[in-house]
């Protein structure tokens, strides 16, 4: 016979007001089976669970169940109380009678006999519950971080600073991701580079960094303290133990007229290349698209010259398995392209924009490129088409973003500023140059943002025109950009020099396949969804992997960098224990019942569930079954639910628990 | 929302089979937003809508429920990723099996409430109920209570040729 005790709580006069709570603990104390039943004004406070406790010991009770307010609130309160009583914490329930009865109903009555019959399922639920034991899981102290912008790098070196290995993949030949492209940033106007640079040196030179650039994530497997990551590294034809990085080589190659990605196609760049000077790691790589010697064989002059001979045309993609106990996802974002309806993609193509086809239209990272003092033009801003300096520059915000006739409703978060920047950077190369601005609204919440826009307007003159533009179209040498001044009221039409649009942020291509292979959820847009917007919003709801920067909502330099930091320092409190306490809520095999007809293992969204093996002393398989990884269980119960033999069970949801719930009915 | 009191000569019995994650948090709001719904529905917490067994349903239509709810977080916000696709096939199929049977489909409910959807939950709930109440009560399946389950002794001539045959 259980020995249990019920604790009905008033909740000052939350529940006292429409339910009677004297009467639910009376009514409580003659279910057979409850020891103790009782009513108090704070079950949560200080003497509230004194009370408790005491019960537990003077009334010797095997089970408890507090009539309060919703096991979201106070479960782990109560059961922490339960657990210094002495008794295992997983006895101890609670009957929601705040939330689902007292606040929603107002009959005195009807509220009662609700809560008295909430309490009763719940007496019979905990006469049901079984002790169950905190699941403890080692942890790896290795972290993986994917992805070598700032967000990246910030995470790393915070993380390698405090001690840990941490495992850098990058999927270009160099880190540094978009910062890197920056020419000078807001709203203190410090040269990108000159912040970056270091950082990236810090990274390659930190005794706990492994660095694997012009790599990818090719698998993930296991779980929180447990991940098992296959890096492909890709072919870079260049041996990185070997190269000095003296750039023989790509000053050698023949091929020069290759398009710089890295400065958004304005220069070019040889077919064995650094993407950039400061690059790191300061390894080349061949481009073997480009490359004549990948194309029909009859070059060879990079290996010819090359000193160290760290060149080897024969190199391979190779696969890299690295055990790490937690990731960091810090892949990015990348800007949408006018010229082309990515592919996927919720953006309709900006057709009234040309499409890309008017030469001197470029986006706002073309822009940092031409205003870069380490940029293809030296930091001189000149057009793309004829390389003039404008004298008329039209900057156009929102274009894609906040429009949801084009299939994006947020905003960019970062436009506004580097657009107030730009004009800024303009106006401080070409002096009797004139700024335009279309814009919708400035967005400048931020530390010392407003004062910095205004600062574009008051001091460096940039017109600010309050509407959209419809049209950009080339008459001559110029591109006529129509649009409207909603606060006047009229039509606006400049003949501009070069127009600069500040295209929307959208998370990098192949997100999604990303994040399938990590097994963490994204919105429409494909950012990655943190597992609470206000109290985690570093977490995944898949523990142990975190989120930093843009690739989980568009963000600027300071706050990626404030996100990193917390991704950091939540590796950081789960690397700070040897093992990992879970809650118990996993499923658990009946080996004698099972058949193994492995329907679990279809039905599981972890991939928890493996084959097991039973043998004999000597080793004879006797038969397979089932088995659940009870670190890779996240306890959903889908495959208790669809096992036919019901040979399955999960903890603290057990069949005889719901069910004994349903008999009260 | 203040819900006129009306006396009703029948009272069904709602039972609510919810997730923790979304339908439960969901139930919450309406709590913490004082919405006002019937005291009808007795609510069961599940981690996932995955792990409702169609057995608990029809045990509560035999226990005496005149109504169950199936509630939890919509088509690709499952906590746990995946449980809620595999609940809305299970109820797909057992559905049909249900109506085979001649359990009136309106007595059952297959919902998807958002923890944020706390006005939907007490819509939900609400009409439910109402439904139920005129539907009347449930009485097929009380009934089946008093010849349930084979008692375990082969006091039959069928039963002891069933039992010869297991191999």
């Amino acid at each position: 016979m259980s020995r249990i005790g019920v604790f009905v709580c008033h909740c000052g006069e939350n529940i006292s007001r429409t339910v009677d709570v004297e009467k639910v603990a009376a009514e409580a104390a003659r279910i057979p089976g409850v020891a103790y039943a009782t009513d108090y004004k704070y079950m949560c406070s200080d003497p509230g669970q004194g009370l408790l406790k005491k019960a537990v010991a003077e009334h010797k009770l095997d089970g408890i169940v507090v009539a309060a307010c919703s096991p979201r609130m106070h479960e782990k309160t109560f059961r922490n109380a339960a657990k210094s009583a002495g008794l295992n914490p997983f006895l101890c329930e609670m009957a929601n009678i705040r939330e689902h009865c007292s606040w929603v109903h107002e009959d005195r009555e009807e509220a009662t006999e609700k809560a008295s019959a909430i309490v009763e399922m719940m007496v019979a639920r905990v006469k049901k519950d079984r002790k169950l034991v905190p699941i403890t899981v080692p942890v790896t102290k290795r972290a993986l971080v994917i992805g070598g912008g700032i967000a990246g790098i910030q995470a790393a070196l915070d993380i390698a600073d405090a001690g840990h290995r941490v495992v850098l993949v990058e999927r270009e030949p160099s880190i540094g991701g978009h910062m890197a492209q920056l020419s000078e940033t807001f709203p203190t106007l410090d040269c990108s580079q000159c912040i970056m640079t270091p950082k990236m040196v810090d990274v390659a030179n930190h005794p706990n960094i492994t660095l694997h650039t012009y790599s990818e994530i090719e698998a993930v497997e296991g779980y929180i303290g447990n991940f098992q990551i296959t890096v492909r590294k890709k072919a870079r034809s260049v041996i990185e133990e070997k190269c000095t990085g003296c750039g023989v080589c790509s000053a050698k190659c023949p091929q020069k007229k290759i398009p710089n990605t890295f400065d958004k196609n304005l220069g070019f760049r040889p077919a064995i290349y650094v993407p950039f000077p400061q690059a790191v790691p300061n390894t080349p790589v061949i481009d073997r698209e480009h490359c004549t010697r990948f194309i029909n064989g009859k070059c060879g002059v990079c290996q010819k010259v090359c000193g160290p001979g760290a060149i080897d045309y024969e190199q391979e993609d190779r696969l890299i398995v690295e055990p790490v106990g937690a990731i960091v996802v810090a892949t990015g974002f990348e800007l949408y392209s006018i010229s082309e309806k990515p592919k996927g993609s919720p953006i309709k193509g900006y057709g009234e924009f040309g499409h890309g086809t008017i030469p001197d239209v470029i986006d706002g990272l073309t822009f940092e490129r031409l205003a870069s003092a380490s940029g293809p033009t030296g930091g001189k801003i000149i057009r793309p088409s004829d390389g003039k300096e404008p004298k008329q520059v039209v900057f156009v915000q929102c274009v894609g973003s906040r429009a949801r006739e084009k299939g994006i409703s947020y905003c960019s978060k970062i436009c506004c500023m580097y657009t107030a920047k730009h004009t800024m950077l303009y106006k401080h190369k070409v002096h009797d140059g004139q700024a335009y601005v279309f814009f919708m609204d400035a967005r400048t919440p931020g530390k010392s943002y407003d004062e910095f826009w205004r600062r574009a307007i008051e001091e460096e003159e940039a017109v600010y025109i309050r509407g959209m533009v419809s049209r950009l179209y080339q008459k001559g040498d110029k591109v006529v950009v129509m649009g409207s001044d909603v606060h006047v009221g009229v039509q606006v039409e400049i003949e501009a020099d070069l127009v600069v649009l500040a295209t929307a942020v959208q998370p990098r291509a192949g997100a999604d396949t990303l994040a399938q292979k990590l097994g963490i959820s994204y919105d429409s847009y494909h950012f990655y969804s943190e597992a609470h917007a206000k109290l985690k919003p570093v977490e995944c709801a898949t523990a142990g992997i975190y989120l930093a920067g843009a690739c989980q909502g568009p963000k600027d330099i300071p706050d990626t960098v404030s996100q990193a930091s917390a991704a950091a320092a939540k590796v950081m409190t789960l690397f700070a224990r040897d093992e990992l306490e879970r809650e118990p809520i996993v499923a658990k095999v009946n080996e004698r019942n099972c058949v193994a007809c492995l329907y679990c293992k279809k039905v599981c969204p972890y991939g928890a569930v493996e084959e097991k093996e039973i043998r004999d002393r000597q080793g004879n398989l006797i038969r397979v079954v089932a088995y659940v990884n009870p670190g890779v269980c996240g306890g959903c119960g889908t495959c208790q639910a669809s096992c036919p033999s019901k040979s399955v069970e999960l903890d603290g949801y057990t069949d005889e628990q719901i069910m004994a719930m349903i008999e009260t009915l | 929302m203040h819900a006129h009191k009306e006396n009703h000569d029948f009272e069904p019995k709602i039972i609510a089979f919810v997730c923790t994650w979304c339908t439960y948090a969901g139930a919450d709001l309406a709590g913490t937003s004082r919405m006002q719904y019937p005291a009808n529905t007795r609510v069961v917490k599940f981690p996932c809508t995955g792990r409702i067994d169609p057995v608990f349903i029809l045990r509560a239509f035999q226990k005496g429920a005149d109504g169950v709810l199936v509630s939890g977080c919509h088509p690709g916000d499952c906590h746990y990723m995946a449980g809620n696709f595999h609940a809305r096939r299970r109820f797909a199929a057992f559905r049909a099996l249900l109506d085979f049977i001649g359990v009136d489909l309106q007595r059952l409910q297959f919902s998807w409430v958002s923890a944020a959807e706390g006005g939907k939950w007490v819509e939900v709930a609400t009409e439910l109920t109402e439904r139920v109440r005129a539907l009347g009560p449930m009485r097929e399946f009380k009934e089946l209570e008093a010849e349930e389950q084979w008692s375990g002794v082969i006091d039959t001539p069928e039963l002891q040729e069933a039992y010869n045959n297991i191999p």
